[in-house]
């Protein structure tokens, strides 16, 4: 088990190493962030819809987006001089090289998400500092099992044609269940509502994250064994 | 008998007794009294959505026998019963609007089982575009196993997601702990429909199969 963990870290370094290096990906998830969320602003009439009824949709939208986008370039950067081939080769387990693909990709994630969400309070004006840990938490939640999804199916649609299109069409099925519940405890919280009357949505989060970081887990050595 | 004529032969009985599915429905099935003769779509819109579930379900246990037993036969399978499934998926997708325009005033509505429904229309389409975007015929397999599985299981979580968000939908008349609240008459012909799609079912697979065997 540690073994399974330390290689896991040892993956995850690798690609945040690159990734602080190039910054490349990270700046263009973020300037995507902040262009989703102009396009929000102008998209609607402010006259009309109430910033606060409009602001879960904002957020969980611009964060979907920019996590699918993002979930591309996981698996991308490993097949330039092949190599997803010497990461096969070297004596890790696949479960994990998968464990550490997940942790890099939900750092990547969970740092835009953040400067998202600073960017969404100055923009838009939403008074998000009095429910930050339970809004974090819940970010947190939704983001465990879609990002498991979108790691596991971005190892396969890499080597596909079509794979910039490809990742959103299979993967946003997946992303319906967390966007709901997110969206829903986002309201509440944000509406002043306590967070036990969120409960259910909450164990539904987590009942998903689980599922889908162990059936990801399991499945993800049939993407990538020859 | 070869694989495709058994499944031409099948889909032909199928479709023959789709036609007497129709007559005992139109002619000898008592008219709802309440929704009219727009209810007649219920015969044919219930079946088609448990021949697509049921398709779903196959192509989900194709993909974990395929990847436990490593044997191409199952993944032929689930790619026939995804394409099948499609079908299947549009008929139910096409007869649902037509019945809930006159009889709940709108088209479409974002309730639990049309969201799941027309979320496994797009997870067919999703899977059966991937088999088209990978070449090799062992990765394809693989890569469509996966997709096949994640799919199934993601199903029921987003009926539950949806379910507790709002539903409209009847409630469950059939399939529920009480005895089915529908007079006999209605429940054989819409039982008999469900043999005919099951078996229409079978016949579409059969020969998609054929056809994947004989590429």
């Amino acid at each position: 088990m540690s073994d399974l963990l330390r290689h896991a870290w040892l993956v995850a370094r690798k690609d945040l190493q690159v990734e602080v290096r190039s910054r490349t990906a990270f700046t263009l998830a973020l300037v995507f962030t902040a262009l989703v969320l102009v396009v929000f602003e102008y998209g609607r009439d402010p006259t009309a819809v109430p910033t606060l009824d409009l602001a879960p949709s904002i957020l969980w939208v611009t964060f979907s987006f920019a996590a699918v986008l993002a979930l591309n370039r996981a698996f991308q950067a490993e097949l330039e001089n092949d190599a997803l081939e010497g990461l096969l080769l070297a004596p890790i387990s696949r479960h994990s090289l998968f464990w550490g693909k997940l942790a890099a990709n939900l750092a990547f994630v969970a740092l835009v998400q953040v400067i998202g969400l600073v960017l969404f309070v100055l923009f838009f004006n939403v008074p998000v500092w009095r429910v930050l840990g339970p809004l974090g938490a819940t970010m947190a939640l939704a983001s465990l099992g879609f990002i498991a999804v979108g790691t596991l199916f971005s190892a396969m649609v890499v080597r596909t044609r079509f794979a910039e299109l490809m990742l959103p069409v299979l993967l946003l099925p997946f992303l319906l269940p967390p966007l709901i519940a997110a969206v829903t405890i986002t309201t509440q919280l944000l509406g002043g509502r306590p967070l036990s009357e969120v409960g259910g949505w909450l164990r539904l989060l987590a009942a998903y994250d689980l599922t889908f970081v162990t059936l990801a887990t399991l499945l993800f050595p049939a993407t990538v064994t020859e | 008998m070869t694989q495709a004529p058994r499944g031409r032969w099948t889909t032909a009985v199928a479709l023959l007794l789709l036609a007497g599915v129709y007559v005992r429905a139109l002619a000898f099935t008592p008219t709802e009294i309440a929704q009219g003769p727009a209810q007649k779509i219920f015969y044919l819109h219930v079946p088609a959505a448990w021949s697509a579930m049921l398709s779903m379900a196959l192509v989900g246990l194709g993909g974990i026998l395929f990847l436990f037993l490593k044997d191409e036969r199952y993944d032929r399978f689930a790619a026939a019963s995804a394409e099948v499934g499609t079908v299947f998926s549009l008929v139910m997708l096409t007869t649902g609007p037509l019945w809930a325009k006159p009889i709940w005033g709108t088209w479409w509505t974002w309730d639990a089982r049309l969201t799941l429904t027309l979320m496994m229309f797009f997870l067919f389409i999703g899977y059966q575009l991937l088999r088209g975007a990978v070449a090799d015929p062992g990765l394809r397999a693989r890569y469509s196993a996966v997709v096949g599985i994640c799919g199934l299981v993601l199903l029921p979580f987003i009926h539950l997601s949806v379910y507790l968000f709002r539903t409209l939908h009847p409630r469950p008349i059939v399939l529920k702990p009480s005895a089915p609240s529908l007079p006999p008459e209605m429940l054989i012909t819409l039982l008999v429909s469900f043999a005919v799609f099951t078996l229409l079912y079978i016949g579409f697979v059969v020969q998609r199969y054929a056809i994947g065997e004989s590429r």
